[in-house]
């Protein structure tokens, strides 16, 4: 055909991207009501998720002079911003690219730390974490152990992309939490918004042992809310009742906090139950006590995520809880998460485990 | 965002003018020169040719002497004062008699398991000597000699191999999983070539250090180099300037896998200049070559760029305790290798030559390190293990509640059926 009705029909294809929809998020972010103990006092600002990241980043490297921040595209700020103007800041030889390779950012992350500096190494999506699972998961996780703890790579904090984003598909929308849960010796964090990220990013970057970080990518843009603008940690292992009630808990993380505090409300309003919802906020070493009274309160357990419900970490509470809370319980512990089915495109809604399956759920519970 | 795809479409279908243009090559070399090709001459050709991969020219093997151990250049000998040479000499030989009598005790059930550093000990001493103390070692697990070399003591080597109470490991590992924080030897894992990436982060951090004078040097085998962290790594030192050097020793085999099947290149060295890298092949068997090579490359590495160095050499033992080699190689071969290319013979005509060792030393030095290493082999035999305890140490830089708890059902199950479990031999607690 000649070029000008190619041309046409490729400006006729844009005006439709652009009028179309991407459908809105299957939550909304609720910030949080309540700060972290004794920064009520401090200076805040209003930033969303990438800002807040990006301050905890320019924290840890402003107090640190060691610290190195490397992964892709990181020089020039970032596929989501969150190392804006830090190469600026701080120069060429601390905040760099490296070439495409996640087994090499993750074993020269290692090196960095075991040479005794800071690294913080990024890799660009979670869902392309697996190149370096044999250097996290045979090397970092099991360093200080195997060496008689003359070395160790706690120096090393490795932050990555995480979570549902809309239309992210197979590849762009894991949450792989579950593939490190099973590793001892490594730390696994999930902030639920801008104010918890930035404290438990610092709080991973300064932990003696390594961390991964998991940013839910969705949040980025879309989760803001005043955060404090001072230097300040979040502890790591440590879980978070965002919502106290008798009835029933509900254990979530990241994103899926949300979506529990919604089905929550859901659940007030159309039940009558009131519901305790947990951020767990550290996955490893999670914090057990806290659930399991919680759960010795209210007598019923559910656990949400995203990732897909077998062998999720999900599992692991539910077994715990299970053992520790036999004779608390009034009904079977549930878990509402993803089928086990690779991450779909046109089909998330229906894959997501959605505020209704949360809430229909919590009903089931409340009336067995 | 459409009017912008409408322009940029209108400009591609009339921009065939300035393809053609003499500009438009001069730009596009100038390009391809600065950032595709690192400065390297860009330049177009007009005749169709495939590079023959085969034609490649190998890397030349520099050497000092020859394989009866006589200099060939005079001007290449390093000149070792008779201290450092007998110690040279000394380190050499000792890691053969202990090799000896470890591999043995692995046969009579004493140690788990043992691996061998016959016909390698000339690549272990030559490279460790031309090193500083402070320089970082990452090692893969045939690198003994580096730290005889260094001052891991015999009884350091024996108590890794028993897993007793005094091992630095603290028996964690598998013999032969050798780390000492003192002589800046980073612990062996058994994953092969992860420790390759990982220098290079450390070579990075120590760059960072003002008035830095630090090194990292990286350890690995011919089969390792097959591994995808070693074009992870080789492609970062490259990228980001690390003071490292890279060290292949390549014996000719992966276990029972000959190098003619594990890779199609010109070795290990061939792929060096194609990262990046500035690399040199050496007769690995040639201590005085391994040396002045290493030295060299210390003083570039210094200067932040990475080298790499290729150490030809055969692996006269099995791969392990737990192979037999004959399964897949000829005993004639491993013989002939013995016979005509044996580090420690080349070494032994250079000390020799110069009035400073003869048969006499070499009867008494032999029956001294017998000694030495059944003395500590005994007395490592010896020691206790730790208490079980240890087992839960060390995941994280505190106990964890988890493990702790973990710990303490371990504790009362022990209290009940203490007899099934091998208690004897281990320390009390603490």
């Amino acid at each position: 055909m000649s070029s000008s009705r190619a041309l046409s029909l490729l400006s006729k294809h844009a005006t439709t991207l652009s009028t179309s929809t991407r459908g809105k998020a299957h939550f909304t972010f609720q910030p949080s009501t309540t700060l972290p103990s004794g920064l009520e006092s401090m200076e805040k600002s209003k930033m969303n998720l990438m800002q807040s990241v990006n301050e905890a980043m320019r924290i840890a490297m402003e107090t640190d002079d060691s610290a190195v921040l490397f992964g892709e595209d990181v020089a020039f700020g970032g596929v989501f911003r969150c190392s804006l103007d830090l190469q600026k800041k701080f120069g060429k030889d601390r905040v760099f690219n490296t070439p495409l390779c996640e087994q090499g950012i993750a074993g020269f992350g290692i090196g960095v730390a075991a040479a005794g500096a800071t690294a913080i190494a990024e890799i660009q999506f979670g869902d392309y974490i697996f190149p370096a699972y044999d250097q996290l998961v045979n090397e970092a996780a099991k360093f200080r152990y195997r060496s008689g703890n003359q070395f160790d790579c706690g120096k090393l904090t490795v932050r990555t992309t995480w979570g549902a984003v809309g239309h992210g598909a197979l590849y762009h929308s894991q949450s792989p939490e579950a593939n490190f849960t099973h590793t001892p010796g490594l730390k696994l964090v999930v902030p639920r918004g801008p104010i918890q990220a930035k404290g438990l990013l610092l709080s991973c970057i300064r932990d003696p042992n390594p961390c991964i970080f998991f940013e839910p990518k969705i949040l980025y843009r879309l989760a803001a809310e005043d955060v404090p603008t001072g230097d300040y940690t979040i502890p790591l292992g440590q879980a978070e009742t965002v919502r106290s009630g008798k009835d029933l808990t509900l254990v979530a993380w990241g994103t899926q906090v949300h979506v529990a505090l919604e089905a929550a409300q859901l659940a007030k309003e159309k039940l009558n139950a009131d519901v305790e919802v947990i951020d767990l906020q550290t996955i490893q070493p999670w914090d057990e006590d806290h659930v399991v009274e919680s759960v010795q309160k209210t007598g019923r357990l559910i656990v949400t995520h995203e990732a897909p419900i077998s062998s999720g970490f999900g599992a692991e509470i539910t077994s715990t809880v299970q053992k520790r809370c036999f004779l608390n319980l009034e009904s079977p512990i549930e878990r509402v998460a993803g089928y086990d089915t690779p991450f779909p495109h046109v089909h998330e809604p229906f894959y997501l485990p959605t505020v209704h399956r949360v809430f229909d759920a919590i009903k089931k519970s409340v009336n067995y | 965002m459409h009017r912008a795809l409408l322009h940029v479409s209108r400009r591609a279908v009339t921009a065939r003018n300035l393809a053609s243009t003499v500009e438009g090559d001069a730009f596009r070399l100038n390009e391809y020169s600065s950032k595709y090709l690192g400065h390297r001459k860009a330049a177009f050709t007009e005749k169709l040719e495939i590079i023959n991969a085969d034609d490649t020219p190998a890397i030349p093997i520099y050497r000092v002497t020859n394989a009866v151990g006589d200099v060939i250049d005079k001007t290449q000998d390093p000149n070792f004062d008779e201290p450092t040479a007998i110690k040279m000499y000394k380190t050499m030989t000792q890691l053969n008699i202990m090799d000896r009598i470890l591999y043995d005790s692995q046969r009579q059930g004493r140690i788990s398991f043992y691996m061998t550093s016959f016909g390698e000990e000339g690549n272990h001493v030559g490279s460790a000597a031309a090193l500083e103390p402070q320089d970082l070692i990452y090692g893969q697990y045939r690198e003994a000699g580096v730290l005889l070399w260094r001052g891991y003591s015999m009884e350091n080597f024996m108590n890794q191999c028993y897993g007793n109470a005094d091992d630095l490991g603290k028996g964690r590992q598998m013999p032969m999983h050798f780390g000492a924080k003192e002589r800046n030897f980073v612990t062996i894992s058994s994953p092969l070539t992860t420790q390759l990436p990982q220098a290079v982060g450390s070579a990075y951090a120590f760059k960072q250090q003002k008035d830095n004078n630090r090194i990292c040097v990286v350890y690995f085998g011919d089969g390792a180099a097959s591994e995808g962290d070693a074009h992870a790594a080789f492609n970062f030192a490259a990228t980001l300037k690390a003071p490292i050097i890279f060290f292949c020793r390549n014996n000719g085999y992966a276990i029972s896998t000959p190098t003619s099947e594990q890779y199609g290149g010109d070795g290990i060295a061939g792929k060096g200049p194609a990262y990046g890298l500035h690399t040199i092949r050496v007769d690995g068997n040639d201590l005085l070559a391994v040396y002045n090579a290493t030295k060299e490359a210390r003083r570039v590495a210094l200067s932040n760029r990475p080298v790499l160095i290729e150490a030809m050499t055969y692996r006269l033992g099995h791969h392990s305790t737990s192979d037999d080699s004959t399964a897949y190689r000829s005993a004639e071969e491993v013989e002939t290798w013995g016979d005509k290319d044996h580090p420690i013979t080349r070494f032994n005509k250079y000390i020799t030559e110069r009035g400073w060792w003869n048969e006499e030393k070499e009867k008494e030095w032999q029956k001294e390190v017998k000694k030495r290493v059944l003395t500590e082999f005994s007395a490592a035999e010896k020691r206790k293990k730790a208490h079980y305890h240890d087992l839960f140490e060390d995941v994280y830089d505190e106990l964890p509640l988890r493990l702790r708890r973990q710990r303490d059902e371990l504790d009362a199950h022990i209290a009940e059926y203490k007899e099934h479990y091998p208690l004897e031999g281990l320390h009390e607690k603490h």
